[in-house]
């Protein structure tokens, strides 16, 4: 992997901030001005940050974006993951290698171990997302963290769009959306009480292709199935699965070497990919903006079982 | 006119924005069936934002509810009710967040719901916008919610306003109806002193001007909704040449001083070993290497030697870069402190008079103790006198000596320390805050600062400093 992002990403960033003419900052500029400011006002006003980190492009841009708000200095706080053990090798990969790059500490927290012992119970579809909850809170329970960074954004879903920046959270980690603090100007307000944490979202207001632009500007690496790549599928629930040891086909489920790319990566046994023969980040940002379905409807069989899917997760505390 | 939802109808180019394109924050306002999810589905859809996966989600539950009409069987308010007791209640709680682009320019709508909690909503969504959209039903003409939103509006000197007269079609286009609420519109936001208002006349359920021009409408000449909106200023507050008119402000979020634990080059870290910035987002106005600086509190002066962006060096910053700056003296600067252009800085001040818009259940009496947040700085407050209340119907001050949720009203409210304050109507950032419940810490008002207090020392000069924020 190349070097760490500040010695290089970063200067590439110098025609778009330097030299301005107008006083006046592009839509990404805005953006990540904002990203910044948020990020900056949680580190300052809370004892214990960690930010979530999947090794997911939301995920890898927040860190990206923490890198540059605490430059010179190291970035100071810990990441946590919550591996579903159904991750893709490649992003687990990738995680730990850009961790290491960055010299920041990551917290695993895995549902595994909580299936092996009992605490939770295999769902019959297979599927992971919904188990994360517990280890999460348990992490940030033991880290005692009392602010957590999450990459979500307010355009992936209609419960999301109503989250506020600063998120407060009980001490079960319920989201309750009928008592949301109003979110005024660019003040931030993150006082809670004990037993109380925040979830923090730097990039609410970025679009998927915000994020992308971001990326080929910023030159981000990120794990390799986000790019077109040749790989064993077969078609379920509209989506192509992969085959893996977790998601094996069924019988009557017929198995096909296909040219396809992930629009989100997260457990396997839910996350589909779809035919793309985008192979660079430049491939991406053109197939992103003329998309007509949205990444989770593309790649999420877990927001599909209803209407109100993620909601119902983030009441009990999901991310 | 019916809809389709056969995605060969997206026109691909009209969801990509260019991407060096200014990004445009608006909110829509209006009260109960008035039509504004409507409004907002139809913009979104016609200008093709809503992806296919979402507008099939939205058209199977519109036909299991038996929606159907005009719109093409589309129940579009189902587009923005995000939370299931919105769509099972039919109601919209919280302010919702939409993104959508077109050739043109970006845009972040907040959709603020009209009926509950109407000024926590409205004030949400007005603080962070350039332009609201105001709905008003042609049929009900200016209705007393229609005045107390734009009281809001006015308060908070929000850039631009639109006003929507919508179900223009169920008048029969009628020119002379539409003049009429159009003038009734204008009387009352004279009234409020609001100097520009862009009025129109709008069919949210067919889509009359607010993607496209109406035939319908040969009476009105001038943009649609849509055009508006690709076409306003920017909150920026820059002058002709393009260069930011306020005073620069820099509240210090912290302190960059990594003390040799740096991420830079292993050849160029000792040159970073006495690293020191003052990191903060910039509220308003510009600065340049070399420039002079003030300091609150302290009042120290100093010049800038350097402006940081994540290893770039900068000459010049403006609002709303998030930077770090690097001073030539050494002064005790933390979070909380202002830095300033010199020679900018209003008196420093324990007091100050301010309207506030309350947002809490519980309501507010004189003798409060209450935190404010100004920027980065948290000061303890005491609210000393509520000195009046607005009549959200007559739009007059009333005398009140408390006051209630959705309550704007004025009070007077002294600080535990020193601050230079700022009225909100000089510098929109540095003139507004929060009201924190001291306990559980919930935001119990927005203020915006109508005059500050008798001074304690002048705004810029050697004053005796007063003590440092933590």
């Amino acid at each position: 992997m190349r070097a760490p992002p500040m010695t290089t990403a970063l200067v590439s960033t110098s025609t778009s901030t330097s030299t301005p003419t107008a006083h006046r900052l592009s839509e990404l500029d805005v953006l990540e001005s904002e990203a910044i400011h948020i990020i900056r006002e949680v580190v300052a006003e809370f004892e214990r940050p960690v930010l979530l980190f999947s090794g997911g492009k939301d995920s890898v841009v927040v860190l990206h974006l923490a890198a540059k708000a605490f430059w010179p200095g190291k970035i100071p706080f810990s990441l946590l993951h919550v591996d579903t053990g159904h991750n893709f090798p490649e992003v687990l990969e990738f995680r730990d290698k850009t961790v290491a790059a960055h010299g920041v500490r990551l917290t695993v927290a895995k549902v595994e171990d909580y299936i092996q012992d009992g605490r939770l119970v295999e769902r019959a579809d297979g599927t992971r997302n919904p188990l994360q909850t517990m280890p999460l809170l348990d992490a940030i329970a033991a880290g005692r963290h009392d602010a957590v960074f999450g990459g979500a954004r307010r355009d992936e879903d209609k419960a999301r769009a109503k989250e506020r920046i600063l998120s407060l959270r009980d001490e079960f980690g319920q989201w309750d959306p009928r008592n949301q603090r109003p979110e005024l100007w660019n003040l931030y307000n993150g006082r809670h009480t004990v037993g109380q944490h925040v979830r923090a979202f730097p990039i609410s207001n970025w679009t998927e292709l915000n994020v992308w632009r971001y990326i080929e500007r910023e030159n981000i690496e990120l794990p390799p199935l986000y790019y077109a790549h040749d790989r064993e599928v077969y078609r379920r629930d509209n989506m192509w699965r992969a085959v893996s040891p977790v998601s094996p086909p069924h019988a009557d489920e017929t198995v096909e070497l296909r040219t396809v790319r992930y629009r989100t990566v997260g457990d396997m046994s839910c996350t589909g990919a779809v035919d793309s023969q985008a192979a660079s980040v430049a491939d991406v940002v053109r197939e992103v903006g003329v998309s007509t379905i949205t990444e989770r409807g593309a790649t999420r069989a877990d927001d599909r079982i209803s209407e109100a899917a993620m909601e119902d997760r983030k009441k009990e505390g999901y991310f | 006119m019916t809809l389709t939802i056969d995605t060969r109808n997206l026109d691909a180019a009209a969801a990509v924005s260019a991407p060096e394109g200014t990004l445009f924050r608006f909110a829509t306002a209006g009260s109960v069936d008035d039509g504004k999810s409507t409004l907002v589905g139809r913009l979104l859809h016609d200008s093709k934002a809503i992806l296919a996966d979402q507008l099939e989600a939205v058209t199977r539950t519109s036909t299991e509810r038996g929606f159907g009409g005009e719109s093409g069987g589309i129940d579009f308010a189902l587009l923005t009710d995000g939370l299931r007791a919105e769509r099972e209640q039919g109601i919209t709680i919280d302010v919702a967040y939409r993104y959508f682009a077109t050739p043109a320019r970006s845009f972040i709508l907040a959709d603020c719901p009209g009926h509950v909690q109407y000024t926590r909503n409205m004030v949400t969504g007005a603080t962070t916008a350039d332009a609201v959209i105001m709905l008003i039903d042609a049929r009900k003409g200016v209705l007393e919610q229609t005045r107390r939103h734009l009281s809001v509006v006015a308060l908070l000197r929000v850039p631009h306003v639109i006003i929507a007269v919508n179900k223009i079609d169920l008048l029969d286009y009628s020119e002379a109806a539409y003049r009429e609420v159009e003038a009734s519109v204008r009387l009352v936001t004279a009234e409020l002193g609001i100097a520009e208002v862009l009025v129109i006349p709008v069919s949210a359920l067919v889509g009359d001007n607010v993607v496209d021009r109406s035939e319908r409408t040969p009476w009105y000449d001038g943009p649609s909704l849509l055009e508006l909106l690709e076409t306003l200023t920017v909150i920026d507050d820059l002058d002709e040449r393009g260069q930011a008119t306020e005073a620069f402000r820099l509240p210090v979020q912290l302190v960059l001083r990594p003390q040799g634990a740096v991420v830079v080059a292993p050849e160029l870290a000792d040159s970073y070993r006495d690293y020191r910035a003052y990191a903060g987002q910039v509220a308003s106005g510009s600065i340049k290497v070399g420039d002079s600086v003030s300091v609150e509190p302290g009042g120290g002066t100093s010049t800038v030697t350097g402006i940081d962006f994540a290893g770039v060096a900068l000459d010049e910053a403006f609002a709303p870069q998030s930077i770090a700056l690097r001073l030539a003296d050494d002064l005790d600067i933390a979070r909380g402190a202002v830095i300033a252009a010199v020679d900018t800085l209003p008196p420093i001040t324990r007091s100050l008079e301010a309207d506030l818009f309350w947002l809490d259940p519980r309501p507010l009496a004189p003798g409060a103790r209450v935190l404010l947040k100004f920027g980065t700085t948290v000061v303890q407050a005491l609210i000393s006198a509520v000195t009046g209340r607005l009549d959200l119907t007559t739009l007059a001050g009333e005398p009140a000596t408390s006051l209630a949720v959705n309550d704007i009203g004025q009070a007077s409210i002294r600080l535990s320390r020193d601050l230079p304050i700022e009225r909100y109507t000089q510098n929109r950032r540095s003139g507004a805050f929060l009201v924190i419940h001291p306990q559980d810490g919930a935001t119990l008002a927005a203020g915006i600062v109508t005059a500050p207090g008798e001074p304690t020392r002048a705004g810029d000069g050697s004053g005796a400093g007063s003590d440092v924020s933590p």
